[in-house]
């Protein structure tokens, strides 16, 4: 390999030099994502590659892979030559940072709306004409209801289904999610999480399969008819309704849910070895899904959009407003929320025990 | 001058090669395995390894994987015979199946057994009770990606035994069934005794196929390999390492204890001689 970028940069040097022919760079990034991206990237990676070359002459040819987003944000630690990542939760990259495999520090700040392009969130897909009644988190509970849900301590979006099932109990208890940080309300928090431990519990007893990933889950429920209601992330519950297997399921919308924000990144320390041209390639790469174009896309395959010009209504009916809560204001981000929940030990490992 | 001690030429430059695979190969992936428990105690590894979620994760794990073993015993056998002792029309095909468990990627496997044998699947919607997402799902996963183990090791043994060896016994007397337990079953033993430990060895270790079959739940579901990357996934190597060195002495000592098995097997059969 060092023999080829030394080749390379002799290359590119002597093209520096001779400087007199206007250069068109050949660039190959990796964009290592999460499980449900695949659509979405796909179609995204071949609009990018047309309109950055009409942009700066240079031909940009993505590769995609597509993973579980722990295990994905793993391989990009111990060495998958990632340029970019776009993964499913901050937490992902953050490990990447703190490992400093690549990714500085202060990522989150470096693109818009928490480097996050779309959003999501967490609904439920049942059965055509919802056999069991199933219209909030509180039905998740009652006997006799199997859930299938990928299992959080390997899914990301397992995660994410976790904690907007807590917010939720935490919401029925208090009422309002304002008195969170109150420390007059302390006692009453004492009694709404210890509710909101006992109802994660009871859903979890629900649960009838937890797969490792969250297309494992829509695969488990779709493909193989297991359990009543699929907890799952909005674009993946889109998917399979309006795409995969249109008229046989439904999607009920909760009372209240989480925002999801699946960040990018630029992995820097990657990137800047394969030059200024793949660089600069990697940077409007993760720009352009926030322009007009990237949001139309990003709609067109069921994520929320951060703008809305330009989207056809018929799209953004798609997406019904609802209560949306986030991880910082209620959780205090997803540091924090890991440690709490998902590490060894923490509540879900609690709630898990015999 | 001092007459070289083998008539074969190339011995030390093949050793030595034989040596540098096995070491980049084998011990350097199983060096850095140890490498990682250096970094516990002997009182957390201990706690990692006896936690009782883990051992929930054994029990499951040894179970199926010695099920699904005995299971590839009786059929691989059965297979090996059959491709063995009859000629019949599609029998290069039946033969060349036999490997599709190891070519095929084991993920792709799993998610086709959870689909066939789902309760609405295929298999499943036959079938009385539950095979997928319950543990005789995971003895399913196990039992398809590890029967190649038995019928590649017992054919190559089956056909240097000729027919006429059988057909003697029969003609001096022998049941069918005498002729098989006394004659055929000795001389074949030791092979299908290694099948089956290297396939039970295989399943114990099985991930991918296994995964999407399991179901996962605690407790009932969860294979000792999940455990292994559920502790990669929070980043905890050493844990993960722990874990992992459980399975990997169980079957070290497994195949050990085979080996040792067969070795004195054959110096009953054939006395002292070298064979």
């Amino acid at each position: 390999m060092p023999a080829r970028h030394v080749l390379a940069s002799l290359f590119a040097a002597s093209a520096l030099g001779a400087s007199l022919f206007a250069h068109a760079e050949n660039v190959t990034l990796l964009n290592v994502s999460y499980d449900p991206t695949r659509e979405l990237y796909q179609q995204y990676n071949k609009a990018f590659s047309q309109w950055y070359q009409k942009e700066s002459g240079d031909s940009v040819s993505i590769q995609q892979s597509n993973g579980g987003s722990g295990s994905q944000s793993r391989s990009v630690i111990e060495g998958a030559p990632a340029d970019v990542v776009t993964l499913a939760l901050a937490y992902d990259i953050d490990a990447i940072a703190d490992r400093n495999a690549g990714v500085p520090k202060d990522w989150q700040k470096q693109l818009p709306d928490n480097s996050s392009p779309y959003t999501s969130t967490i609904v439920f897909l049942v059965r055509k004409g919802n056999p069991k009644g199933i219209h909030d988190w509180g039905d998740l509970t009652k006997q006799g209801v199997e859930v299938i849900t990928p299992n959080p301590k390997t899914s990301g979006g397992a995660r994410w289904n976790f904690l907007a099932a807590w917010s939720w109990a935490l919401k029925q208890k208090l009422g309002d999610l304002g008195k969170l940080h109150d420390p007059r309300y302390a006692e009453e928090m004492k009694a709404a999480t210890a509710y909101a431990r006992d109802y994660v519990r009871d859903l979890f007893k629900n649960a009838s399969v937890l797969d490792s990933g969250a297309r494992g889950s829509t695969n488990t429920f779709v493909k193989n008819g297991q359990g009543d209601v699929l907890i799952a992330w909005e674009s993946d519950a889109l998917l399979a309704s309006e795409k995969l297997d249109k008229g046989n399921y439904e999607i009920v919308v909760p009372s209240l849910s989480i925002l999801t924000e699946p960040p990018v990144a630029k992995v820097e320390g990657n990137v800047k070895r394969k030059g200024e041209a793949a660089e600069k390639a990697a940077d409007a790469y993760l720009k352009h899904l926030y322009s007009p174009e990237g949001q139309r896309i990003i709609a067109d395959n069921y994520y929320r959009p951060r703008n809305t010009d330009g989207i056809p209504q018929q799209e953004l009916r798609l997406f019904p407003k609802l209560e949306l809560v986030n991880v910082d204001e209620v959780f205090g981000g997803w540091a924090k929320a890991q440690k709490t929940f998902f590490a060894d030990g923490g509540v879900f490992d609690q709630l898990q025990q015999r | 001058m001092s007459k070289p001690r083998r008539i074969l030429p190339g011995f030390h430059l093949s050793l030595g090669i034989a040596l540098v695979y096995v070491s980049i190969i084998l011990l350097l992936p199983l060096g850095s395995l140890v490498g990682q428990l250096a970094d516990l105690s002997w009182a957390r590894y201990w706690s990692i390894i006896t936690d009782p979620r883990n051992l929930a994760s054994y029990r499951i794990t040894v179970l199926s994987a010695a099920l699904a073993s005995l299971f590839n015993m009786l059929f691989g056998l059965l297979c090996a015979w059959v491709l063995v002792r009859y000629t019949f029309p599609g029998k290069r095909i039946l033969d060349a199946l036999m490997d599709l468990p190891f070519a095929l990627p084991t993920a792709v496997a799993g998610i086709t057994i959870s689909t066939l044998y789902a309760s609405q699947g295929a298999i499943g919607q036959w079938l009385g009770f539950k095979v997928a997402y319950s543990w005789l799902g995971i003895v399913v996963a196990m039992a398809f990606t590890s029967v190649p183990f038995v019928v590649r090791t017992v054919q190559p043994v089956l056909e240097e035994l000729p027919a006429s060896v059988d057909e003697a016994a029969i003609t001096l007397g022998a049941s069918n069934a005498y002729a098989f337990r006394r004659v055929i079953l000795p001389f074949i033993w030791p092979a299908l005794l290694t099948g089956t430990g290297l396939a039970f060895a295989r399943s114990l270790g099985e991930y991918g196929a296994v995964i999407f079959v399991a179901g996962n739940m605690p407790y009932k579901t969860e294979v000792t390999s999940l455990m292994v990357v559920t502790r990669l996934q929070e980043f905890d190597y050493p844990a993960a390492a722990a874990i992992a060195s459980v399975v990997l002495i169980a079957s070290l000592l497994l195949l050990l204890v085979i080996n040792i098995y067969q070795a004195r097997f054959f110096r009953r059969i054939h006395g002292n001689q070298h064979v």
